[in-house]
């Protein structure tokens, strides 16, 4: 909060009753925003449209320039992200609703489906995971757990499985069940890995056997802490599989997740979730204001 | 996307022929090519700041008469610069103790459990050691049966004790096995966790104090951003760790961050990791990651590994 406060008190001092934002100031501004990893041409966009704002409306006020940042920076990120979203809902006209989680390795998935299975019961609907990673070791026992937790079924098949088969069983067993969520866990890949993209457009065709218009939603899993590679990975993943949600985790460290911004902007693909720890609670619903705020606070 | 910053400078560097040599003001073009390269491959913005500024006391004066392309000998000097602070030689391994203790420490999802696999196996097949890996990851669901996978994937013995969960005792009670049995290597393999997780700090401490590792290693995500250095800063105040890993660099991320790191705690980059697999690890060349973080390929480690 201290550093919160001591930046915009400086960034007003210097703009107040001036038509030109001095260097000084649009130096404080970019280091904030690059160590959030922004990066270097998103920032430099938001750069822009400070100066812009501050040479129309002359004499700034603190707020009204706390508000003005707000603003240009948050009117980067998509405009389905309205802001104000609090609830994790799915369209009640979708029955059973299919969500294909993917991301690089290690980012969070599997655990932001566990929170997800969980937002998702409580609210009094019925959840069936796939287990569809069968690669990555104990990753079936990995989902089993938080399926387990959750209370929630899981279909599932040997280690080394066709991901593809276990996809197409979870959602033939989700209508059988009556299911409202169907949500299938993939294999953590590298956007690079061009068998392991295609494999994963696969997982995505097969569903559509079952449900014409499935998966309802591709969620892009990308860690809080990842820097300019995430474009890269916004890019192939959505090649891939039609990216089109966003969850960024382990905002709970020190780490930004500033690099969204840029990504939001350019794909036009909405931040939905955040995860915020690694507890069953620990997923919020994103909100544009507060996550611009935390690039300002220590 | 290879040799895009040697293209750029020789643009930036252009006018500079017919000045002779370097100076301040021709410069600046340049070093601004080169900040932007190094903030767009996540070298940390201060490091960044630092770096050309050094560059720049190197650059000023040099003769660009003589070199057909600028642009070259701007990209040798960056070069330099940035394999010098990434450390010379390659840096081993300490497996003086009877048996050798080795701690691993990160993030979560950094590549600790899939690492203390691969050493491992590298430590077996290569040194010719018997190694032990120990499951002290007593949070993370399913992290035991992970690394049993792993261990039995190598033909390695995994020691755990579900119904443990104090991962100091489970250290010391997987060393005494060790001991017991003849193993030479251990590797603990402990939970992801927050630098500022304190709690979760003190237990990592206390592993550490309880068991004093030969060597301590910080295992990090080659994709990591400017959150890097204060990672790195965290985890060696507490740990004074003896190494760096650096995973995920089969991706194609420019891996900035090790510059960060190395910049901020100064410790070795010991290995990497270069895959999924087992057999993916290769030990840390500073030159060829001061090529891949300049946008210039990482084409000796390819060539080799084809
Ligand atoms: N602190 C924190 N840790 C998280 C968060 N989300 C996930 N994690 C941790 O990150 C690690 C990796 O999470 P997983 O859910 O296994 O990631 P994944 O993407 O499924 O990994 P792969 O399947 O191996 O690609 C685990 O230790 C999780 O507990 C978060 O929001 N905050
Ligand atoms: N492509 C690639 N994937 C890797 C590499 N190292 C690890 N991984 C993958 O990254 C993910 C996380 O690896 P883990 O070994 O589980 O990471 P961890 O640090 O033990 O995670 P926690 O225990 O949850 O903190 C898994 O999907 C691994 O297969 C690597 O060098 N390259
Ligand atoms: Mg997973
Ligand atoms: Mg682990």
């Amino acid at each position: 909060e201290k550093s919160k406060s001591s930046f915009f008190s400086k960034l007003t001092k210097a703009v107040a009753g001036k038509s030109k934002v001095d260097d000084e100031v649009l130096d404080n501004l970019e280091e904030v925003l690059v160590s959030s990893d922004v990066g270097v041409d998103t920032t430099l966009k938001i750069i822009d449209r400070i100066e812009e704002r501050v040479a129309k409306d002359k004499y700034l006020g603190t707020d009204e320039l706390n508000k003005i940042l707000r603003e240009e920076i948050a009117g980067l990120l998509s405009e389905t992200n309205s802001g104000e979203e609090t609830e994790y809902t799915v369209p009640a006209n979708k029955k059973p609703y299919v969500l294909m989680v993917v991301g690089v390795n290690g980012v969070g998935k599997t655990t932001t489906i566990g929170k997800l299975a969980y937002q998702f019961n409580k609210k009094g609907l019925k959840v069936v995971l796939g287990a569809a990673d069968t690669f990555r070791a104990a990753a079936i026992d990995q989902l089993q757990v938080w399926a387990d937790r959750v209370g929630v079924p899981i279909v599932k098949q040997n280690m080394g499985s066709d991901p593809a088969s276990v996809a197409y069983d979870t959602l033939k067993s989700g209508v059988a069940q009556d299911a409202d969520v169907i949500i299938i866990d993939t294999a953590g890949r590298l956007h690079n890995k061009v068998n392991l993209m295609k494999e994963l457009t696969k997982v995505k065709k097969v569903m559509q056997k079952v449900i014409d218009d499935a998966p309802h939603d591709v969620l892009l899993v990308l860690d809080g802490s990842t820097g300019q590679n995430a474009f890269e990975q916004a890019k192939q993943f959505t090649a891939a599989t039609e990216v089109t949600t966003l969850a960024v985790t382990k905002l709970d460290g020190t780490a930004k997740g500033g690099v969204v911004i840029g990504i939001s902007d350019q794909f036009q693909i909405p931040v939905k979730y955040i995860g915020v720890g690694e507890g069953i609670e620990d997923l919020q619903v994103f909100n544009k204001y507060e996550f611009v705020d935390s690039f300002f606070k220590k | 996307m290879f040799n895009n910053l040697s293209e750029k400078l020789d643009k930036a560097l252009h006018v500079l022929k017919g000045h002779g040599s370097i100076t301040e003001v021709n410069v600046a073009e340049t070093l601004k090519e080169v900040r932007r390269a190094l903030l767009d491959a996540d070298v940390n913005f201060k490091i960044a700041k630092d770096f050309t500024k050094r560059v720049k006391e190197k650059a000023i004066g040099q003769n660009v008469l003589t070199t057909l392309q600028p642009g070259q000998l701007m990209v040798k000097i960056v070069k330099d610069e940035l394999t010098e602070l990434m450390g010379g030689d390659a840096a081993g391994i300490n497996l003086s103790g009877k048996p050798t203790i080795i701690l691993m420490s990160g993030l979560q999802g950094s590549g600790k459990t899939t690492f203390s696999g691969k050493l491992a196996n590298y430590l077996k097949n290569k040194k010719t050691k018997k190694p032990l890996l120990v499951a002290c990851d007593v949070y993370r669901p399913a992290a035991i049966d992970q690394l049993h996978v792993v261990g039995d994937q190598i033909n390695v013995e995994v020691y755990s004790d579900k119904g443990n969960n104090d991962p100091v005792a489970i250290a010391q009670a997987g060393i005494a096995h060790a001991k017991q049995h003849g193993h030479n290597v251990v590797i603990i393999d402990t939970a992801g966790r927050l630098a500022v997780d304190e709690a979760m700090m003190t237990e990592i401490a206390n592993i550490h104090k309880a068991i004093e590792p030969q060597e301590t290693l910080f295992v990090v995500d080659s994709m990591t951003g400017q959150d890097a250095v204060n990672t790195a800063k965290a985890f060696n105040d507490i740990l004074n760790f003896d190494g760096v890993i650096l995973t995920k660099l089969d991706g194609d991320t420019r891996g900035g961050a090790a510059i960060s790191i190395k910049s901020v705690v100064n410790k070795p980059i010991k290995f990497i990791g270069t895959g999924e697999k087992m057999e993916a690890i290769d030990v840390f060349y500073p030159s060829r990651m001061a090529d891949r973080i300049l946008g210039m390929g990482d084409v000796v480690s390819l060539v080799e590994r084809a």
